[in-house]
């Protein structure tokens, strides 16, 4: 059986789109197709609106660089006059999005056609996509598997060929571990790098919005048309935006490739172990320089990222209030009745306990003893990275310690899910840019099929171009 | 981190402005004291020379002019609210 056509590399879809060869209206009729066939058992889409984009499709300037490419939306970003959930109860049936998010308006102006809504843990707040309120979404690989989160319909989405490419969000890792877990490319971009004016706000000095793509080069195009400076959101930089794709044609001999020895150690899978060092052996072999270093701190990341991330999701979530938009309870007694069963009845378990840890950690006599020492150490996190930095142009080791595990493997034990983001926290707190490379599966076994395993790559702050030239040699060598 | 403290749930909820069940407050206490307990780990860490505004600005410490710009439209604003009158968002009432 043939792939169906918009699982194609975007570079090969944009040459038939130009010479008329195929139609934007073929190429979502075959998206809507494959999402109708496959999503049933995935669970990857919440929503779609397929008459207003084939609408969009008809009308597609084919002389952009992304014109008539339907991309499937991480369901925390705004789409003007689209229901917007954040996989919660707190929003969903009650919100429709008054604009487009930055992102939106840029995928636009390249020609791309927002394409679907896609499910994720609720507000972002989860490693598996099981936190989302509204539906299960399942790996393609093994459907008894977690997809990974929080974007785990984002990856699941392009894994089982129902979109072209997707956008989702990563705040500790929730656009890598998912990549991870479902066997594609998932790139952090930078902090900064990409405007988050439009989405939904979870933490503020750690959340990007990512592309999530079949090849190294997909990511390129599609971080091509979302990155740059934004008036509307004052945490995006200014700095230009390199040519992602150009970046793509040099090789990696000379590359200085650092491997964390905190990132090899315990608790690593034998086999996610295996796949990480066959991929350095290959690296070595095509003229990439080898050198082994420390992050000392790394071991003190999750700790701090629990404490920096719930304290700015307290605040951020404060705006869900039952009055202005969202979840307002029935007959309310006063206004703090109000805003107690509102946000009692709207937000999810996960959400609650970040929200309650959060206001715990900024609360009077607490400040100084978890938030302001968090931020010490996130200062000394970014510290190691800037030394290794100077010794090495890239970092490399794997994504996840382990590939994608069972439905409810971690539910009853918060703690230990927070632990599945080991290797992609730290980046977060340093503002890096990183990426997740398929890099090889699991041995089949009686217990599990063949699953996806990831090599990460991270890259100092704005070293994007330098990021997708180093993956995209790996995935020639790896292929 | 406070070695005598046990997290006070229904306290801190409280300014969360959260209502819990009995059942969610027992079960968030034991999970919170877990996740504290783990963070503690932060305590062995010697943070002396970590200077106090270490937070840097990931190179986005600028600022847009101040120029007017046209508001969200009304109507927009108020579309998603749950309960409205007029142009307004309706609250309960907050004084006697």
């Amino acid at each position: 059986m043939s792939s169906p056509l918009h699982t194609q590399p975007l570079a090969a879809l944009r040459r038939q789109l130009l010479s008329r060869d195929i139609s934007p209206a073929d190429l979502l009729h075959s998206v809507e197709a494959s999402i109708a066939q496959h999503d049933p058992a995935i669970g990857a889409y919440l929503q779609r609106d397929f008459p207003t984009a084939l609408a969009e499709a008809h009308r597609a300037d084919l002389s952009l660089p992304l014109g008539g490419i339907p991309i499937g939306i991480k369901d925390i970003i705004n789409v003007k006059g689209q229901p917007l959930t954040c996989g919660s109860k707190m929003l969903a049936g009650k919100f429709i999005s008054p604009y487009d998010a930055t992102v939106i308006t840029r995928l636009r102006a390249a020609g791309a056609i927002p394409f679907g809504k896609l499910n994720m843990d609720e507000f972002a707040m989860g490693s598996s996509t099981e936190n989302s309120a509204l539906q299960i979404t399942r790996n393609p690989w093994d459907l008894t598997r977690v997809p990974g989160g929080s974007s785990g319909g984002s990856a699941a989405a392009v894994a089982s060929g129902t979109a072209v490419a997707t956008l989702g969000t990563d705040t500790g890792g929730s656009i890598r571990q998912p990549a991870s877990f479902c066997g594609i490319v998932g790139l952090k971009p930078s902090y900064g790098r990409v405007s988050r004016y439009g989405c939904t706000a979870y933490a503020s000095s750690l959340d990007q919005i990512g592309p999530m793509t079949r090849s190294v080069a997909d990511a390129a195009l599609l971080l091509q048309a979302i990155a740059g400076p934004d008036p509307a959101d004052s945490t995006c930089r200014r700095d230009p935006v390199p040519d992602f794709s150009a970046a793509l044609q040099g090789d990696i001999r000379g590359l200085r490739i650092g491997l964390p020895k905190e990132y090899f150690g315990d608790g690593i899978d034998p086999a996610v172990r295996a796949a990480v060092d066959r991929a350095i052996t290959l690296l070595e072999a095509a003229g990439a320089e080898l050198r082994p270093l420390s992050l000392p701190h790394s071991s003190s990341a999750i700790a701090a990222y629990y404490i920096i991330a719930t304290a700015e999701a307290s605040a951020n979530l404060a705006r869900f209030d039952g009055i202005r938009y969202g979840h307002r309870c029935d007959q309310p007694e006063n206004l703090r009745d109000l805003y107690d069963r509102s946000r009692a009845e709207g937000f999810g378990p996960e959400v609650k306990r970040r929200i309650i840890l959060g206001t715990y950690v900024l609360s009077s006599g607490y400040y100084d003893a978890y938030y302001r020492k968090a931020q010490k150490v996130r200062h000394l996190i970014r510290q190691d990275f800037a030394q290794a930095f100077a010794q090495v142009d890239v970092l490399l080791g794997p994504t996840c310690p382990t590939p994608a595990f069972k439905f409810g493997a971690h539910t009853s034990d918060p703690l230990q899910m927070y632990l599945a983001d080991i290797y992609t926290i730290a980046a977060n707190l340093a503002g890096l840019c990183g990426l997740s490379l398929p890099c090889g599966t699991t041995p089949p076994t009686a217990e599990a099929p063949a699953l996806p395993i990831g090599l990460q790559w991270l890259a100092p702050p704005l070293g994007e171009a330098t990021l997708l030239r180093a993956a995209a040699a790996a995935e020639q060598l790896l292929a | 981190m406070p070695q005598e403290d046990h997290i006070n749930v229904r306290y801190v909820a409280g300014l969360a402005r959260i209502s819990l069940t009995p059942e969610e407050e027992a079960a968030y206490a034991s999970q919170l004291d877990r996740i504290l307990h783990y963070v503690a780990q932060l305590d062995a860490l010697d943070l002396s020379s970590v200077p106090e505004h270490s937070l840097e600005a990931h190179g986005c410490d600028f600022t847009r002019p101040d120029l007017a710009r046209p508001p969200q439209p009304l109507d927009d604003a108020l579309h998603n609210a749950p309960r409205r009158v007029g142009d307004q968002f309706a609250v309960p009432k907050v004084v006697e």
